[in-house]
């Protein structure tokens, strides 16, 4: 049982020795590596103070229902418009398009490099592929616009092509941005299944396809879900794939041809255009960024739990 | 435990009896092996465009002239050497910022934490969520408190690199507690056992010994706060800048800001020079991947 050695707890009985004198160095430095941890807390609270307390504001003078049924968004003209759902179904059309692509492709990747490539392929793909997460956005916005938006302009089969900003593009290069996420950690998932579990089915005469989808798969479900939660989390809250490449008329309809505009890219654009601190379109900021955060947070949330889950199950 | 233990080579017998059922198994078993290995090659298909599509597009531009100018609205004489001090002064920022305070929670909450402890299992919790908050919503916390709002600093290059350093931070934390964990803890037991306080067997044994996560995981915070752009923008870092950064109060613009600068101009010339000053990006930020990499492979320890 190597596992049982590696457990910190076993050296706490050893403490008795450290008490031969008081040593309050040793407390202090302890204090500062606690006041480093607890520097997190401060951020967090920060975030939520940050977006509450201007929310708060911009909804004494906007009504929520107002804000959150409303069919027109228009915070910067004269004849102001507040309804966010243009916005939402942006976000919406664009993490459905780049869930399209990057969970099934995610999720066969993880197949592969959990079942069926040899030690060394994998130890060369794994890390090119993690390459994919490390490009910066601002790079993937400018081969949507430049690369992927004329590709699909100049092949598209139904009717009216799509517009130089179109969410469809957007989309697509947003999933592939996650696939390496989504791939990642679907695979710690496969991978914390046993062996034996395998090993049986494959006694049984199961083919490696069968072994996959009804033993790996299954049994790492919870770990498989929380990479697709996460992966949906991370393209909702993307900005600038979509501020480069999906345009910015915030525009309630759900064709992926048309040009949208998301919560992130509004977020961003009204970041562009300089408004009086404290007026109403700078407190449409953080409106905005306060309905983007919660349904991040909760959506991360579930993820961690589904983690811990199955972390717990196997270890 | 033995039954949980790899044991490919029983695995390898087993398979060979499925070669036994029928055709509909194996070309089933076939066009899915088929599958899975096309969903890798599509991601890597889809890299190699971006880097070529590129590099042809931002050839004629990539050259020392690029490095050295300055921005200007003519799109041939445009530079980007404002952007690449304004980078290096965020990385620096965030070096001295993030990295000294993310080892010092991951020493913690590693060594010292009880985790037993709410508060501790709270900070645990409060980390992870950090680390999958938006980039944007982190540019909300510079404006509220940093470049307006509270502290009213505008977007100069202290709060640029703040804001940057609050986004890498559970990064940092998560990556050095990862290295800090794959020390086995014979090593500190080891050292507390001779007499040493917990403090001088963390920061004389285990910390050196896992110095070489730590570094993979603050090169790879540090790329990604090189890459980033949004929270930037929301700052207002968005400006014509044609001088390096003097100080921490000083205006500034970085890569991915006039990268996005050009790529919104209409001109032609404009996104021939966003290609080339992309090549640089895509240079500094896959350079750092591959140190990363690099690093965990040749320094990576089995106990």
């Amino acid at each position: 049982m190597a596992v049982a050695t590696t457990q910190r707890p076993a050296s706490r009985p050893l403490e008795g020795l450290e008490a031969g004198h008081r040593r309050y160095g040793e407390k202090v430095i302890v204090g500062i590596l606690f006041a480093c941890a607890a520097f997190s807390i401060v951020v967090t609270v920060g975030i939520v103070f940050a977006l509450v307390v201007p929310s708060v504001d911009f909804f004494r003078a906007i009504s929520p229902v107002e804000f959150f049924t409303g069919t027109e968004w228009a915070p910067l003209f004269k004849n102001s418009k507040f309804g966010v759902l243009p916005l939402l179904s942006g976000t919406i059309v664009v993490t459905l398009i780049a869930a399209a692509i990057c969970l099934p492709l995610g999720l066969a990747a993880a197949i592969y490099l959990s079942e069926y490539a040899a030690r060394r392929t994998r130890s060369f793909v794994k890390p090119i592929l993690e390459i994919l997460a490390g490009i910066p956005t601002v790079v993937y916005g400018f081969f949507a616009l430049t690369f992927i938006t004329p590709l699909l302009r100049e092949n598209w089969p139904f009717g009216t092509p799509p517009g130089v900003f179109n969410a469809l593009s957007a989309g697509l290069v947003m999933g592939i941005m996650i696939l390496p996420t989504v791939a990642s950690i679907s695979e710690d998932a496969m991978f914390a299944v046993p062996q034996s579990l395998r090993a049986g089915a494959a006694a049984l005469g199961a083919t490696k396809y069968e072994i996959s989808t009804r033993v790996v798969v299954p049994a790492g479900l919870s770990g498989i879900i929380a990479a697709f939660v996460l992966g949906i989390s991370r393209a909702i809250g993307e900005t600038m794939i979509v501020l480069i490449a999906a345009g910015g008329t915030p525009t309630l309809t759900f064709n992926p041809a048309e040009a949208m505009q998301t919560m992130t890219a509004f977020i961003g654009a009204a970041g562009l255009g300089d408004q009086a601190t404290g007026s109403i379109g700078y407190k449409t900021i953080f409106a905005v960024g306060l309905t983007l955060f919660v349904m991040t947070l909760v959506m991360n949330i579930i993820s961690i739990r589904l983690v811990r889950k199955y972390r717990e199950v196997y270890d | 435990m033995s039954t949980s233990t790899p044991q490919t080579s029983e695995t390898a017998v087993a398979i060979s009896l499925t070669s036994r059922r029928g055709w509909w198994h194996r070309a089933r078993d076939g066009a899915f092996r088929g599958a899975v290995t096309g969903s890798v090659i599509v991601g890597l298909v889809v890299l190699v465009a971006l880097i070529l599509q590129s590099l042809i597009k931002g050839w004629p531009r990539l050259n020392l002239d690029l490095l050295t100018r300055f921005p200007s609205s003519f799109p041939d004489l445009a530079g980007i050497q404002s952007a690449i001090f304004g980078t290096l002064w965020m990385v620096g920022i965030v070096l001295v910022t993030a990295l000294p305070i993310g080892v010092g929670a991951a020493i913690y909450m590693e060594e010292f934490a009880d985790t037993e402890a709410w508060y501790n299992r709270f900070i645990d919790v409060i980390i992870q969520n950090l680390a999958a908050v938006p980039s944007i919503v982190y540019g909300i916390l510079g404006l509220a408190f940093l470049s307006r709002g509270l502290l009213d600093l505008g977007p100069v290059v202290v709060t640029a690199g703040l804001t940057l350093s609050f986004l890498v931070l559970p990064v940092v934390i998560i990556a050095s507690r990862e290295a800090i964990r794959a020390v086995p803890s014979s090593i500190l037991d080891g050292a507390l056992a001779l007499g040493a306080t917990r403090w001088q067997g963390v920061s004389r044994q285990v910390l050196p010994a896992s110095i070489p996560g730590i570094a993979t995981g603050s090169i790879l915070a540090v790329s990604r706060a090189i890459g980033e752009a949004a929270p930037l923008l929301l700052l207002g870092a968005l400006q014509f800048i044609t001088f390096n950064p003097t100080g921490l109060n000083s205006s500034f613009t970085a890569l991915p800001i006039q990268i996005f600068n050009w790529i919104s101009r209409p001109q032609e010339g404009f996104h021939v020079a966003a290609a080339a000053a992309i090549i640089v990006l895509l240079c500094i930020t896959l350079l750092m991947n591959a140190v990363a990499i690099w690093l965990r492979n040749r320094f990576q320890q089995t106990w």
